[in-house]
């Protein structure tokens, strides 16, 4: 009973979803890959990160450093 | 041989002339899962922009066609997944006989948006194995999952629609 059931709902599946026929590529994707490529977000190397990391936790630590290093800048 | 070496070293050349070979066949794989050409377009980019993030980690022995729809067909599952949060579930309304055309049309509407509904996995592997009628094997292989699981997830996906169905009052 329930195997037929499941034949029931396959089978009205395939007539709810036809296949679909049109599987061709109607134009050329090339210019929008490229565009794609172009928009690539500036990546910071994670060792850029460290560093700031690292002067955050400095002048947190040794807040009177900031205006030693302000007056030498 | 050579040009995979040339992509997986980064050369752009070797990329586009890769893109060229394979986009129409990405393109007709991801179309036979998403079932729209607009979306499929799109996503067949995202499958390409993804394939060149990932050339360093590419094998040129291996064979770039497999890899690349492997790579379409997690581009598709996740599209699914995102789109299937969007889609509401029509309201209970019990079909009877369904002599009227426009009920029937009705009927499929909420068959097809029920599918819909259903875990993304299950979505992709009945629509490969039951309407495109894909081969197994070829489904399993680009699912990077077992020929048996691709089975199950088949089954699951009937099972789960029939109860989404009986719950709508849709009989199929």
């Amino acid at each position: 009973m329930s195997e037929r059931n499941d034949e029931k709902t396959c089978g009205a599946l395939k007539r709810a979803m036809p296949p679909v026929e049109d599987r061709e590529l109607k134009r050329d994707l090339w210019p929008a890959m490229l565009r794609r490529l172009d928009e690539r977000p500036i990546r910071v190397p994670w060792f850029d990160w460290a560093l700031v990391a690292l002067l955050a936790a400095l002048f947190f630590i040794f807040p009177g450093v900031i205006p030693a290093l302000l007056y030498h800048l | 041989m050579e040009l995979l070496k040339r992509f997986a070293s980064g050369e752009l050349e070797a990329f586009e002339t890769l893109f060229r070979q394979f986009q129409g066949e990405v393109f007709g794989w991801i179309v036979r899962i998403v079932r729209d050409p607009g979306v499929a377009e799109d996503l067949t980019v995202e499958t390409f922009w993804r394939i060149y993030r990932a050339r360093a980690r590419f094998d040129p022995e291996r064979n770039f066609g497999a890899w690349a729809r492997r790579i379409a067909a997690n581009v598709a599952l996740d599209h699914l997944k995102r789109a299937r949060r969007e889609i509401a579930l029509p309201e209970n309304l019990s079909q009877g006989a369904q002599p009227d055309p426009a009920v029937r049309r009705d009927t499929r509407e909420r068959i097809n948006r029920a599918f819909r509904q259903l875990p993304a996995k299950y979505q992709v592997a009945a629509t490969l194995a039951l309407i495109e009628e894909e081969p197994y094997e070829q489904i399993a292989e680009a699912l990077g999952i077992s020929v048996g699981a691709v089975k199950s997830r088949v089954f699951r996906a009937v099972r789960l629609l029939r109860r989404k169905l009986q719950r709508l009052g849709v009989e199929p």
